[in-house]
């Protein structure tokens, strides 16, 4: 128990020293979303109609930073499975190491990553007319939320790595999860043109509440939608913090459990 | 004093359609090497598995340097080196980033980590590749240093997972030198393998499993003579095999065998090598040129067919059907 964090550290740092040792990974996991910030502001831009001052950029932001985070998921997952795949966590059970240590250090990595990736995008948001409003400790608390998502999300990647160990099949799993989580939520467009069913599930999905929340923390008063009077979009901080402590309650003890009895 | 010890072990997949394991038990003495011999798919993996406390037995024992394994797997994971059949290393990394990461995850200080690094490199002809990534090495140079990471803590008990399956025969004529050498600074090692010379060449001990079970153990030479002594063969042209045969159940008092394929007339003897220049006299003045001749002792494939009706699969097929058409 002494070493848990100096063990995590260890394989936070294999992490880091991977994405040293072939930086591609690198460039395109951040040019991925900064393509997603253009083509979203170019080509989605002019055909949305919002009466938001400062364009549907101010919009689209907050939603392209959650969908972004929520991608962790999937990552985390990927990279967990092929050190199944190749006997590397089977080694690393031989050792004398914390039973947590070596999922516990991949969130890490992930998460140095994520902010890394969030201030990629954040840039290039400005360079194309993003232009939060609502001051530095109000903004520093919107990425401090996405982190955070981030962060929880990635245990479950922990979980589906895995449980599902094959790294192609998690991939699919990954975007079967993140794409409709992401796409059925106020991300994009307005959830007040689905249809009734879908408008419930929009305003309950996490990543509406998300973004919700960080429009409400980057000076925004147009949640893009959530025209029912439904708790989660009147009140987008405490639902967002409340789905992120379920995350982590749920799956921390789940997914080291998981580790801890996994074998191929 | 055993240094591993499994007691019948039961092991199961898929809701017990599988029995893995079907009441193993073996042990290995300190200091000694065990082979555990068998094909593909006997329990071999799911024996290492569980002694390096990576799989839970569903009934049974297991014991390293007299630790429980399923009780203390903690402890028990501080005194083993486990070499996996895939090489586990990380294969973005160089050799020296991943010793000195396995250093560090054995909890040495950052300077011994290096220091240890350098050492294991430098002793398994890895230095000049060591800042290199693993991906760039060479099948034999993978297995080396997946060795090497086993061996950062001088544990008292090593497990080898087949560590020359896949090796062209210059990689593995390197990994048997590197393992003999370990075994010199007496290392307790439990080798899995499905070569059999491979067995011969490192065991001192040999335990045959298939079907999840040990269907046979001892040393080499004690389950080569389960199988029968020493044979004498010889090789002659067509026309003198009718006399050939003769002399040789004269010389040996046993009724020869006749193998028509490839000329060769054999028969167990007992006398050894009196035997053989007895048969080379009476060939001689029967004016017979034999084009081979020699004594064949049981290899171990014969002890495997022997035992279990059915040669070691695939891969060891290959080397066996070889040493049979080249005999000395």
């Amino acid at each position: 128990m002494k070493y848990a964090m100096s063990d995590a550290i260890t394989i936070t740092k294999r992490q880091l020293l991977q994405l040293a040792r072939i930086p591609e990974v690198l460039v395109f996991s951040t040019i991925q979303p900064v393509m997603f910030v253009l083509l979203f502001r170019f080509v989605f831009g002019g055909s949305i109609a919002t009466n938001q001052p400062g364009g549907y950029v101010q919009l689209l932001m907050p939603g392209i930073f959650v969908q972004t985070v929520a991608f962790t998921l999937a990552s985390t997952a990927i990279g967990l499975a092929e050190d199944m795949k190749k006997g590397l966590i089977d080694r690393f059970r031989s050792l004398p190491i914390s039973r947590g240590a070596v999922v516990i250090g991949r969130t890490f990595g992930d998460a140095l990553l994520n902010i890394l990736v969030l201030t990629v995008m954040a840039t290039a948001g400005f360079a194309v007319g993003w232009r939060p409003t609502s001051g530095a400790p109000k903004i520093f608390a919107a990425f401090l939320f996405l982190f955070m998502f981030g962060y929880a999300l990635s245990w479950i990647g922990i979980y589906v790595g895995l449980a599902v160990k094959e790294a192609r099949t998690v991939q699919s799993v990954g975007f079967l999860v993140t794409f409709p989580l992401t796409f059925l939520s106020n991300a994009f467009a307005p959830t007040t043109g689905m249809p009734r069913l879908l408008q419930y599930f929009a305003e309950w999905n996490p990543v509406s509440t998300m973004v919700a929340a960080c429009r409400q923390l980057f000076g925004l008063k147009n949640q893009f939608g959530a025209t029912a009077n439904s708790w989660p979009s009147q009140h987008p901080l405490e639902t967002s913090l409340m789905y992120m402590v379920l995350l982590m309650v749920i799956f921390i003890p789940l997914s080291i459990r998981k580790y801890k009895n996994t074998s191929n | 004093m055993n240094s591993v010890s499994a007691d019948h072990l039961v092991k199961t997949y898929n809701k017990g359609s599988v029995r893995a394991l079907d009441d193993l038990s073996l042990e290995v003495a300190e200091g000694t090497v065990l082979s555990v011999l068998g094909p593909n798919g006997a329990g071999k993996t799911t024996t290492v598995r569980i002694l390096a406390t990576l799989l839970k037995p569903d009934s049974g024992k297991a014991h390293v340097a007299g630790i429980d394994v399923i009780k203390h797997p903690d402890k028990v994971r501080e005194l083993i080196g486990l070499s996996g059949q895939y090489a586990a290393v990380d294969e973005t990394l160089t050799g020296w980033d991943n010793l000195v990461m396995f250093g560090r995850l054995y909890h040495l200080g950052r300077q011994q980590s290096i220091d240890r690094a350098n050492e294991l490199l430098e002793r398994f002809s890895l230095t000049d590749s060591a800042r290199r990534p693993i991906k760039t090495y060479s099948g034999g140079m993978r297995r080396r240093l997946d060795l090497a990471a086993s061996l950062i803590v001088k544990p008292k008990v090593l497990f080898l997972d087949e560590p020359t399956t896949g090796l062209d025969p210059r990689g593995r004529m390197e990994m048997w030198g590197v393992i003999e050498e370990l075994v010199k600074g007496g290392v307790t090692l439990l080798l899995t393998t499905q070569y059999l010379e491979e067995a011969d060449q490192l065991a001192d001990e040999i335990a045959v499993i298939d079907h999840g079970k040990v269907i046979a153990r001892g040393t080499s030479d004690a389950l080569k003579s389960q199988v029968g002594g020493e044979r004498l063969e010889v090789t002659v042209e067509a026309a003198q095999i009718a006399e050939t045969t003769k002399i040789i159940e004269r010389v040996s008092g046993n009724t020869a065998h006749l193998d028509s394929a490839i000329r060769t007339i054999s028969a167990p003897v007992s006398t050894g090598a009196k035997a053989l220049m007895d048969v080379l006299r009476a060939l001689d003045e029967a004016q017979i040129h034999p084009s081979d001749i020699g004594l064949k002792r049981p290899s171990l494939d014969d002890v495997f067919m022997a035992l279990t009706g059915h040669v070691a699969e695939e891969e060891a097929s290959e080397p066996v059907r070889k040493k049979r058409g080249g005999k000395k």
